[in-house]
């Protein structure tokens, strides 16, 4: 694989930094080299891309920004809340996007969410409104039920963000939240086992950890007819019930697009506020809801997208 | 070829603070100690929570060190107090410090892009003067002076009786020396290392994060074990500087990986593997060597005996 050797005059020089391979990360740089690819930045032609993943490890990850810093790329896009801080420290000087950060003002980021601050912007995988839209349509949906389960890695700062999000907007609508945290995959069985009896809807909020092992959650919902909540598409097909269907490749298309704004239009970070998920429709997965024992009633029909043949 | 070595030198300073930390215990005490991971993590996460809050960085870092101590000292006391295999009681304070390090911080990943750090003092401090090189050059002093407490504290009665633990335990005990209360100074003083390297860290990424010290040990290990295969351990100064410019070796040495499109999941199959060589390579020349001699002096050639 050739990396930066600089052969290309004139060439844009891009640097991405990713935490960890994951399919929603991987999609969300796959619709970022697309965006560019659209507005004429071809690799290899006016385009040097650089892609480096830090697989996990932080040390990895600072040293990549490092890398970054050192060869004086002229934009660098960070997939990930640790990806984007290690290259906001390193880099003050070149524009830094960001995508799949959840809570991008809690990260200090940016100063807010309209009015970014310094030389980072970028778009935020939740919509301010996704958790309350949820428990919305959870209500509506089950209005017998009481207690929700929550599985979710403490260790994952943008789960934490969103779960008490969601815990808080529960509690305004009288439900009752039953946490368990995981600290690695092998853990999410044994969590959403401890579950049942204790909940009548099971959520998963976007989490690294408990995502990538969603089909021992998507068991245990199965076997004891609990509906499963979920906040991404990648979570719905294979096998959640209901979710908001968060597309990646779309997020990291609108990055792109910022981007092309930096590199072609002259705009300045601080210029451009950071971009939230368009997709707000809620799916609905048929061959889910009738392995979880769920009956789609007119309420559902009217207010989500059916998804008739996902796994 | 562009290549980041001042960020490589600056990151393998800090991780010299842990290399000469694991030489402590894995080549002082011959105590294989895991607690590094946890501790690491400890320090970063104290230092991180302390600057959020608006503390001094010095301060900051100073109580990271001390939250190494003490973890380093749990892992001493369950395994001399509580008859617990060395690399049990690391693993069991690693793990606890798992929730310790939560509990600390309150939440998973603190930011310190704002805070101000002892990175962002000494740039302000020295950008005038030494340029980009300033983190580097205080960075290189700091290391020098902690290695030469340590080589200085290995001279005293206390260091010598550490290392006499190490060597011989059995012998010392018989002497009716206190080898527990040596192993547990031991295990406080590396574990302290250590945290000074994670608060460092936190401060130069700009975040402490949960999941900081994921692997640290074998870094660590890579560091010293690279170190004096490369530079030497003929004696205890030079084994400490050896175990530093292990340190930043290692991160060149991933730098370079990184540079030449290794894919980073396979950094740490080429660590093991490096650290694998560098552990066999000198004992299968003294086998070999030993073996041939034998060749020499009795024709039939006997089987020699490996020491492990």
């Amino acid at each position: 694989m050739l990396t930066a050797c600089g052969p290309m005059e004139g060439a844009v020089k891009i640097g991405i930094t990713q935490l960890v391979e994951h399919p929603s990360l991987d999609e969300s740089r796959e619709g970022f080299v697309a965006a560019l690819k659209d507005a004429g930045y071809e690799k290899g032609v006016n385009l040097e891309l650089d892609i480096q993943n830090a697989q996990g490890d932080l040390s990895t990850n600072a040293m990549i920004a490092q890398k970054f810093a050192a060869e004086g790329k002229d934009l660098v896009f960070a997939i990930s809340t640790p990806s984007a801080q290690a290259a906001a420290t390193a880099i003050k000087d070149k524009p830094i996007l960001f995508t799949a950060v959840t809570d991008p003002v809690g990260a200090k980021l940016v100063k807010s969410l309209e009015e970014p601050n310094k030389n980072v912007t970028g778009t935020s995988d939740t919509h301010p409104q996704a958790a309350q839209k949820m428990v919305e349509s959870l209500k509506q949906f089950f209005p017998q039920a009481r207690n929700v389960g929550i599985i979710y890695n403490s260790g994952e700062q943008n789960a934490v963000v969103s779960v008490e999000a969601t815990k808080g907007e529960l509690e305004r609508a009288g439900l009752h939240a039953v946490l368990v945290t995981v600290s690695n995959s092998s853990e999410v069985k044994q969590a959403a086992d401890s579950l049942v009896g204790r909940s009548d809807v099971l959520y998963v909020p976007k989490d690294n950890t408990v995502v990538s092992a969603i089909e021992a959650v998507v068991k245990v919902a199965n076997e004891n007819h609990l509906p499963l909540f979920v906040s991404e598409s990648d979570s719905l097909k294979r096998g959640g019930f209901a979710g908001f269907m968060m597309d990646y490749y779309q997020l990291g298309y609108q990055t792109g697009e910022m981007a092309v704004e930096i590199l072609k239009n002259g705009k300045r970070p601080n210029q451009l506020p950071v971009g939230l998920p368009q997709e707000l429709t809620l799916g609905i997965n048929e061959k889910a809801a009738k392995a979880q024992g769920i009956e789609i009633t007119d309420v559902m029909r009217k207010n989500s997208k059916l998804l008739p043949n996902s796994q | 070829m562009v290549f980041a070595l001042l960020g490589s030198i600056e990151s393998g300073l800090i991780f010299a603070f842990m290399a000469l930390g694991v030489y402590l215990t894995f080549r002082i005490l011959d105590f294989p100690d895991l607690t590094v991971d946890g501790s690491f993590t400890a320090g970063g996460a104290a230092a991180a929570t302390l600057l959020a809050a608006g503390y001094h960085p010095l301060l900051s870092t100073v109580v990271a060190v001390a939250v190494g101590i003490l973890a380093g000292s749990v892992t001493g006391l369950l395994h001399t107090k509580g008859k617990i295999n060395p690399l049990l009681a690391g693993i069991l304070t690693m793990i606890a410090l798992y929730s310790v390090n939560l509990r600390i911080m309150g939440r998973a990943n603190v930011p310190l892009l704002n805070e101000e750090t002892l990175v962002t003092k000494v740039n302000a401090t020295l950008v005038n003067v030494l340029g980009d090189l300033s983190l580097a050059a205080v960075m290189v002093v700091a290391v020098v002076v902690v290695k030469l407490g340590v080589d200085w504290f290995l001279r005293t009665e206390k260091g010598l009786m550490l290392r006499a633990t190490g060597d011989n335990e059995r012998m010392i005990r018989s002497f009716g020396a206190n080898t527990d209360g040596a192993k547990v100074l031991g295990l406080a003083l590396s574990n302290g290392l250590v945290a000074l390297a994670g608060a460092l860290m936190a401060q130069y990424q700009g975040f402490a994060d949960v999941s900081m010290g994921i692997g640290m040990i074998v870094i660590g290990l890579a560091s010293v074990i690279i170190g004096e295969a490369i530079f030497g351990r003929s004696s205890i100064a030079r084994a400490t500087a050896a175990v530093i410019g292990g340190a930043i070796l290692y991160r060149l040495i991933v730098a370079f990986a990184l540079q030449a499109g290794v894919n980073p999941s396979d950094l740490k199959l080429i660590t093991a593997l490096i650290v694998i060589f560098a552990l066999i390579s000198p004992k299968t020349l003294q086998t070999w060597k030993a073996k041939s001699g034998k060749k020499r002096r009795h024709s039939s050639g006997g089987e020699s005996h490996v020491e492990a």
